[in-house]
Order: C-alpha cells, then structure tokens, then sequence
C-alpha cells in the first residue's frame, strides 16, 4: 500500500536573498493511511513548520527550496494554488494552536464549521449543519444544538479547541495537522481535548500529524514519534519503543524528568516573612480574591498553583501593590503593608521584588543589559561610580553570565533564557528579601526552564531568600517549592508541605488536578479517563 | 439597560453636551468681536441714544447669557434670525443652499466611498502588485494637490480644452436633476479625488493589518480563495476604522468644501459662509457655524456607534 504522505528531502528556508537561513535542512517524513505521527522538539526546532508544509503551506518569508512533498501521489510542492485550494479543508485540515485566535471572531462558530464543506461541494447547508451538531456531539461540547450558534468570544478556550477539531474533520480528511492544540489549555481542560481528539480521530481513522513540545502529550496521541531538533530528525520510532529505548543523546535529554535533587525543607520552623489574611481582591464588582489567607516561610518557596482564572496572578499584584485589596489585612514582617505601592515606602519597596512571565516584554528592548542593571542599583542601594559598576558585575556572575560579553549588548540580542536571567538579576539588584516569580519559565523551553529554576534555587540558598511562586505547572512546583498553595476560582483550596499535598492531597480539586498531569505513558490517559469517568 | 444601549445612549449623549459646547463657544466668540448688531446695522454714525434705543428694540441689552438662552431656544425651534444682509429669514436662506451643499456631498459620496473601499480591497489583495503600486501612486498624487488646484486642472481640460462639462456649476431650483448632475460634475468630481485617497489607503491598511491574524491563515488552510479571505474573513474585522475614515471624510464633503464651491460658483452653504463672513452677517455665521458643527458630530457619534456594533463582543454579550 502505497503512502499517504512521503515527504523527501525537504528543505524550508526563510529571509531574503543574501541572508537566508535555514529551516528545514532536508527533511523525510512518512506517514500511512490512518497513522497518527508525534512531532517533538523545543521551540525552534522547525515542527510547526514542517506541520504546515506537510499542507504544502508555507508562512511569509519562508520558501521550499528543495525536496518533494508527495500527498496521495500529488507533489504538493510544486502543486498549483488551485490544486492545493482544492485539498486544504477538505483533503488535509488544520488545527491551530490558539483556536481563540484561529476563529474569525467576526462569524458563528457553525458557520466556520460550514463554510469549507459548501466550498468544496461536500455537503449542502442543512446537512453540513447537522454534521456540526453531530460532531460537536462527538466532541463532547456541552449544548451540541445550540453551540455552534455562538460567537467564539461566547466560548471558553477548551471548548473552542474542540470544535475547531470539528471544524477540520468537516470534509472527513484524510489527514489533520494539529499543531500545539493543547499547549494554550488548563491541565484538567487538556484532558478532555486529548480524549476528544483521539475518539474522533481513531473513529474516522484519520492520519494525523500531531506536533507538540510536550512529551507526555505526544505520548498518549502518536502511534510513531519523530525528534526534531534545528531543523533535522534525530530519530523516528513507534512510541512504545520510543519511551522505553531513546536512542540519541538528545531524545534521552528530552525524556530525563526534571531532577532538581533538593534536601526537603520544613517550612513551620522559620518566622513568617509576609502573610495575607482575608484578602479580597477584583476589578469593578468582579472578585478575584475572594478571602486568600497565607503565610510565607521565610527562606522557603511557596507555589501558587492553579489554572487560568484562579486568580493566582492576581494575587501577586496584591502583593506588589499593583492592585490594592478591597478587604483584609496583608503583613511585610508583622507590619501593616499600604494596599497601593505608592504609599510604601522605599525599603518595602526594595524588599519586594518581582519576575515576570514574559521577559521579552517585562525588559525594556531599547536597552542594554548594562542600563537595565544599573538603574535599579543606583535608585535602591545609591551607587555610584566604580561601586555601581563592581555590584552590576556582580549581579552579572550571580546569575552565571559573562559580563564583559554581555553587559553591553541590548535585549533584543539575548536568548530567552538569558533575558529570563536578566529579568531575575534586575530583581536582584535590589538586594531584595522576598521575589514573586510570575510563571517565570512557562515561556521557555525545558531544558532552559530547568537551567532557569537550578539559578533560582541556588540564589535561595546563597541569599536567603523567600520565593512566592506562581505557577500551573505542576513538574515546576514539584521540583522546587516547600510549600503548596493550591487555588480555584479565587478561593485558597488546599494549603500544605510539597510532600504532603503531592503524596496525600486532601481536596477533590487537588487530586484532580494532579491526576491531570500527563505522564510518560503510553497508557496514561486511557487510565485517567476512566478513572475521572467513574 | 442591556451595556450596548447603554454604550450608544452615552455616545448620543456625549454627542449632544459637544454639540451644546460648540454652540456656547461660537456665541462667545461672536460676542467678543467689537461692535455688535445695533452698531452694524445703524453705522458709524448713530448717536448713542438711538443705538441704545434700537438695542432694547432688538434685546440687546439683556445679559449675555440670557441672550444666549433665547437664541439657542429658537434656534431649537429652526428659527435663526434674520439675516441683516438680505433681510431674510436665516431658515429661509440656508434651506436652499443646504439643499445644493447635501446633493454635491451626496453625489460625491455615493461614487467616491465605493470606489474608494473597492479600490483599498483590490489593492490589499494585490499588495505590492503594479496595480497596488499606481492605485497608490495616484490616490497619494491627487491628495497631495491642494483642492482648488485639481479643480483648475480639471477646469483647464475637461471643460477649457474638451469642452465637455461647464465651468461654472450654477444649479437653481428649475434646473433637472439630470441637469444639475451634469453641471456640478466637475466640483464632484475634485471632491471625489479629494476624499478618495484617504478611505482607500485607510482601508488597504486595516485589511492588511488583519491579514495577519491567525484566523486569516486558518481560512486559507481551509482552502478559502484569496479574495473570499479578504471580503469574507478580513473585512469584518477592519470595519471599525474604515468606517470612521469614511464618516470623517463625509463630513468633509459638507463641512469642508468652501474652496470647491468658491471655484466653481456652487450656490452651496459654504459659498454662504464666505459671503456671510465678508459681510459681518453674523446671525447666519452663527446658523451655517451650528450645521457644520452638527453635521460634524453627528457623522462622528455614528461612526462610533457603527464601529460598536460591527463588533462581535459588544453586540453579543457573553
């Protein structure tokens, strides 16, 4: 039996002439009829573009230089526009990452679900209709019959990725690309859309290319793995074999859990550097906080853990003062802290510092590494001079970068780890007790995460210093925090030492959310479904 | 009140308190200029007891305030004085030339917003094609020539050289509406060219501004044509700014087109104004002032309400 898609030597190469680089540097993938491939690699690594070549799509800037895409014998590379129009949506379907973005927000739901079937000729508007209600059916959204009637403004996020599945199965394709589905979703929500999507794929035996960074993921999706990484396969295998017997250094890399050996800590035998009690906190009459009562260990990590909406980042804004409670009381060392920072004064201030999710927008990109540095020293501590510059050199090898390299070079010319690590040194240079770490490594790869929570740890046992940690991903509060903060929908669900919520948890909530996170097994989510079913 | 009545009710109402600030600041400015109706109408030479007298005959010598009160109370009702150049009731006098001014907008907007909006999606589907390239080329030409400029122009060929439509636009109440097409196609025709280019670029802009959505790319890979992407997917999603550049360039072919109908002798309000100004008729100053101003807002606040309803979220709530 001949293959559904051969792709051969296929090389992708973006920029203009005289300075192309390469994306793709030639590229096999095969795939049958009804097989499901998992694309793996970090960010970078080419996937997603050789997902959407797999279409015989390319994004502006990028062309393909070389190679053939053979789709049921149809080079797609040199196929015509009409010819490739012909296939997208009703031969080969799409499903985007961010389906809140992928959905024209200007249109109903069923009647982007309708649209390819009518251009193609498929089906005519009554069936094509039925169709969606019986797929969303099948997805298990909620309210089949009137779903598709909605905006996707009116539809939450997981719901939203479901019915773009459904949207790409509306021809019944051959083959679905879908790229990073999961990655924008909740842990609890990703379960559903994974179990959604391979029903429906498997009960239409569809082919799919499912490309993720996520390895516990791809696990429970792929009958067959492929490695990506700058643009090359480092190796294929059935994913069985995969996870038992990774062949290259970089696979087994991949598949090393995170393993920050770390002494266990007691968090009650130090005193309580700040604590919130009955704080409630919101925008307008919307609560977002709604009676938080805390108390942070000094010299320990405390993650805040929960999914979108539990009001976790909000809670950080509380504490640096962004955003000033409505009600309770929040404590800096047994003393009142004013609600808005600009009625705290300079020392609290200096104590309180704080590290965001996204470096790239949290540093000022007009600025050098020095200038960023310097200007928190010379405003808290009053250097000057070669005192200013000794403590940014300083700060520099605190956080294990080369200063003569890198103090004069600007943001923009920085890795995402290295702006991450620029972002904590700038919080460092306040000589600070206590620093918020807003999902500081969320935006990063893996093993650039780990190298960023490694820095951190040792910051903390170097300095001293107290951590709240917000954070949805549980591997992270695994490996690093002493005390669990467990939230939903602005309440404080469970509270407790790592080990003990980890081993034991004691809500409900708790333990799904911990069942929710994949695992590195093939059986996994069969395991958990039924489990969460029952 | 459901938010999005309450989002329009507020538009109007913010529309109104301009339109009542704007009423208030032309009758403070008109009263700060030297001499007053008494004065105008009597001359140099009046003593100042006639003066007086002829003030309290004309309520001059009520307070400012009050005086500001009365006018805008008739000015409610349509009435606006009398004119102290003709004698005539301002209604009277601005409603045949409002009549003219609203036919030369109307006849230049039903051809240039079209034209303009087709033009901005043709050349959004074609960027960088040699037909995006002249499309711009010349809407950029023609909005760089001051507007009496391309009106000569148009003068000098198609009227002096070709001979094919009059120079001078002179429509009365006996001229037919074919007639009065043909007779003010020439200052239509400056305006269009005027106003064109804004709207076309505006909208080449926010078309390819959303071209870069997400969705946008979802709907090629969903084997949609170019051009259905772009009426069907993109253009939904730019209506807000199109339609303000267009409410703002309507309320150009009303309120700005004084040079235009000075060119070609149009019997159209702005004309009014110029000769109101020069011959210190402030009753119709005040009048013509309140209409532009009006109009101005008017096409605005709809703008902002069409803006708020081509958008999904606020015309359905969650």
């Amino acid at each position: 039996m001949s293959k559904l898609l051969d792709i051969r030597g296929l090389r992708l190469e973006a920029g203009p002439k005289g300075k192309r680089t390469t994306i793709l540097h030639g590229l096999d993938l095969s795939l049958n009829r009804g097989e499901v491939l998992g694309l793996v690699g970090e960010s970078g690594a080419g996937k997603s573009s050789a997902g959407l070549a797999a279409m015989g799509y390319t994004r502006g800037g990028v062309a393909i230089t070389a190679g053939e895409i053979l789709f049921d014998g149809i080079d797609l590379a040199q196929a015509s526009t009409a010819t490739l129009q012909d296939l997208h949506g009703r031969r080969i379907a799409y499903v985007a990452q961010s389906a809140a973005a992928s959905f024209n927000p200007a249109h109903r739901l069923i009647d982007q679900f309708c649209e390819a079937p009518l251009l193609h000729g498929t089906a005519a508007r009554a069936e094509a209709e039925a169709d969606a209600i019986a797929l969303y059916r099948q997805m298990q959204l909620p309210d089949p019959q009137q779903i598709g009637f909605r905006y996707p403004h009116q539809v939450s996020g997981g719901q939203l990725q479901r019915a773009m599945t459904a949207m790409a199965m509306a021809c019944r394709p051959d083959l679905i690309i879908f790229d990073e589905p999961t990655t924008a979703l909740d842990v609890t929500t990703q379960i559903e859309v994974l179990g959604a999507i391979r029903d429906i794929v498997e009960r239409y035996d569809t082919a799919a290319i499912y490309i993720t960074h996520d390895l516990a993921v791809v696990s429970q999706m792929a009958d067959r793995i492929t490695v990506m990484q700058h643009g090359r396969e480092v190796e294929t295998a059935q994913t069985r074999k995969m996870l038992e017997a990774p062949k290259a250094d970089y696979t087994k890399s991949l598949w090393a859990v995170r393993a920050l050996d770390r002494p266990r800590r007691d968090t009650n035998d130090t005193e309580t550097v700040l604590s919130l009690s009955g704080v409630t906190a919101g925008y307008g009459t919307t609560k977002v906080l709604d009676g938080v009562s805390l108390d942070l260990p000094k010299g320990r990590t405390t993650a805040v853990v929960g999914e979108s909406g539990s009001g976790k980042s909000t809670l950080a804004k509380v504490i640096a003062g962004v955003l000033p409670p409505g009600e309770g009381k929040v404590l800096w060392q047994g003393k009142p802290l004013p609600g808005p920072y600009q009625k705290r004064n300079r020392a609290t201030l200096r104590h309180i510092q704080m590290v965001y999710q996204m470096a790239d927008t949290a540093l000022n990109p007009r600025h050098t590494v020095r200038e960023t540095l310097e200007r928190p020293v010379r405003h808290f501590l009053g250097l000057r001079g070669s005192a200013l510059r000794a403590r940014v050199n300083q700060l520099m090898e605190l956080i294990e970068l080369d200063p003569a390299t890198f103090l004069d070079r600007r943001i923009p010319e920085l890795s995402g780890g290295q702006k991450q690590r620029i972002g904590i040194a700038r919080a460092l240079a306040a000589e600070p007790e206590f620093i918020i770490c807003d999902e500081v490594t969320s935006a990063l790869d893996q093993l650039v995460a780990e190298g960023i929570l490694r820095l951190l740890l040792r910051l903390q046992d170097e300095l001293g210093l107290t951590y709240l940690f917000i954070t949805h991903d549980l591997a992270t509060v695994e490996a690093i925090a002493d005390q669990v903060v467990i939230m939903q929908r602005g309440k404080i669900v469970e509270t407790g030492a790592q080990h003990q919520i980890f081993a034991a948890p004691k809500s409900d909530y708790t333990k799904r959310l911990l069942a929710s996170v994949p695992q590195m097994d093939a059986g996994w989510l069969d395991g958990v479904r039924q489990r969460l079913a029952s | 009140m459901p938010p999005l009545m309450k989002l329009i009710s507020s538009r109007l109402a913010l529309g109104a308190v301009t339109l009542l600030a704007v009423s208030a600041l032309m009758f403070v400015g008109i009263e700060l200029l030297p001499g007053d109706l008494a004065q105008q109408i009597l001359g140099q030479s009046a003593t100042p007891e006639t003066l007086a007298a002829f003030r309290a005959e004309l309520g001059l010598d009520q307070p400012a305030h009050l005086r500001y009160l009365d006018w805008l109370a008739a000015a409610a009702q349509g009435d606006f004085g009398t004119s102290m150049a003709s004698q005539r009731a301002v209604a009277d006098l601005l409603s045949t030339r409002l009549t003219n001014t609203m036919f030369l907008a109307c006849y230049a907007a039903v051809i240039a917003v079209p034209v303009a909006i087709l033009l901005g999606l043709l050349s959004a589907l074609w960027r960088n094609s040699l037909f995006d390239r002249s499309v711009n080329v010349g809407a950029l030409g023609a909005i760089s020539m001051p507007e009496f400029f391309v009106a000569y122009l148009l003068v000098l060929f198609l009227s002096i050289r070709m001979g094919w439509f009059p120079t001078l636009a002179r429509i009365d109440e006996a001229s037919s509406f074919g007639d009065a097409l043909y007779r003010s196609f020439l200052p239509a025709l400056t305006l269009i060219l005027v106003v064109i280019a804004h709207m076309m670029r505006m909208t080449r802009a926010a078309i390819i501004n959303v071209l870069a959505a997400p969705y946008i790319e979802m709907a090629r890979l969903k084997g949609v044509p170019r051009w259905r992407v772009i009426v069907l997917h993109a253009l939904p999603n730019a209506l807000a700014p199109i339609i303000n550049v267009v409410a703002l360039n309507l309320a150009y072919l009303i309120v700005g087109v004084v040079v235009v109908e000075v060119v070609f002798s149009y019997p159209g309000l702005g004309q009014l104004l110029v000769d109101a100004v020069a011959s210190r008729d402030f009753p119709v100053v005040q009048a013509v002032g309140l209409f532009f101003a009006g109009t101005y807002i008017t096409l605005n606040v709809l703008a902002d309400i069409l803006s708020i309803l081509s958008n999904p979220r606020l015309r359905h709530a969650r």
